[in-house]
């Protein structure tokens, strides 16, 4: 994705400006090495050197991303603002427009698909691995509060019964939801079965707790 | 929805200028077929095709936008 140009002239600055004008970029958005400092020689005739400097396009989590979206998006045809913002490990990429609904899809599936291939994109050519999140119009917390409430209904559910409760499959994510909701609760505790991607979490009694 | 294909499958692969799609369309029913470098194919698959899975979400999700129905073949 990002390739080094190496630029040549009579001072650095010119060298730079050259590479500059192949990649089409501004000075902001490279990183500059200079390989050889230019020199004069004797009489600015003999040992003459130009300048020689290697131009590298910044490639950072958060552009490889934000092209990434943007390029496919449109593709999809939907018009929307994409804002990345990295915190530490965590790419937050926030998507607003029309046809939301389209890309969350059902129980988030459409934007569980995107957000994995971003993550895909973002981390393919990095030793150092970032978690790409990707919300829209508050889908993630909202989805998070309806699990919220979910966990404890059915774990009130659990005791009235005396019987253990399996929840529908979820991604891990999800699960983890789940599991630190009840995690202090007194009267169940939760487990996860299954392969994914059908692994589901269950509530059961915490006296048939093994721990 | 060929361009989209192009657009994902490039952007996961190491030799993008081996990624060919061709696109199909019967009534409202468009079969796109992705064909990658061989030492590609695990990237556009992935693992138990988690891969794939996520590229044809994707492609369902613009396909309804148009009421089309969208069948990938990774070949």
């Amino acid at each position: 994705m990002s390739k080094t140009v190496t630029g040549k002239g009579k001072t650095v600055e010119e060298a730079i400006n050259q590479a500059l004008t192949e990649l089409t970029l501004t000075l902001e958005e490279v990183e500059t090495k200079v390989v050889q400092v230019p020199e004069n020689g004797v009489f600015g005739l003999f040992g003459k050197k130009e300048a020689i400097v290697e131009v590298t396009p910044i490639d950072n989590p958060e552009k490889r991303a934000q092209s990434f979206l943007t390029d496919m998006l449109a593709s999809m045809g939907i018009q929307c603002v994409i804002a990345c913002k990295l915190n530490d490990d965590i790419l937050n990429i926030e998507l607003s427009g029309k046809d939301m609904g389209i890309l969350i899809g059902r129980r988030g599936q459409t934007l569980d698909a995107i957000q994995y291939l971003t993550s895909l994109v973002v981390n393919k050519k990095t030793e150092h691995y970032v978690r790409v999140i990707i919300d829209t119009e508050h889908y993630r917390e909202k989805r998070q509060k309806t699990l919220e409430n979910l966990s404890h209904k059915m774990a009130s559910k659990v005791t009235r019964y005396h019987k253990k409760i399996s929840l529908e499959p979820m991604n891990p994510a999800e699960r983890r939801i789940i599991h630190a909701t009840l995690q202090d609760d007194e009267n169940v505790f939760t487990y996860s079965e299954g392969e994914d991607p059908y692994r589901y979490v269950v509530i059961d009694l915490q006296e048939n707790n093994p721990e | 929805m060929k361009e989209l294909v192009e657009v994902i499958a490039k952007s996961l692969v190491d030799n993008p200028d081996s990624v060919e799609v061709t696109e199909t369309e019967k009534r409202n029913t468009i079969v796109l077929e992705l064909k990658v470098a061989e030492s590609d194919m695990g990237k556009v698959i992935g693992r138990q095709g988690r891969i794939a899975k996520a590229i044809r979400s994707v492609l369902k999700a613009a396909g309804t936008k148009n009421d089309k129905r969208v069948i990938l073949d990774i070949v």
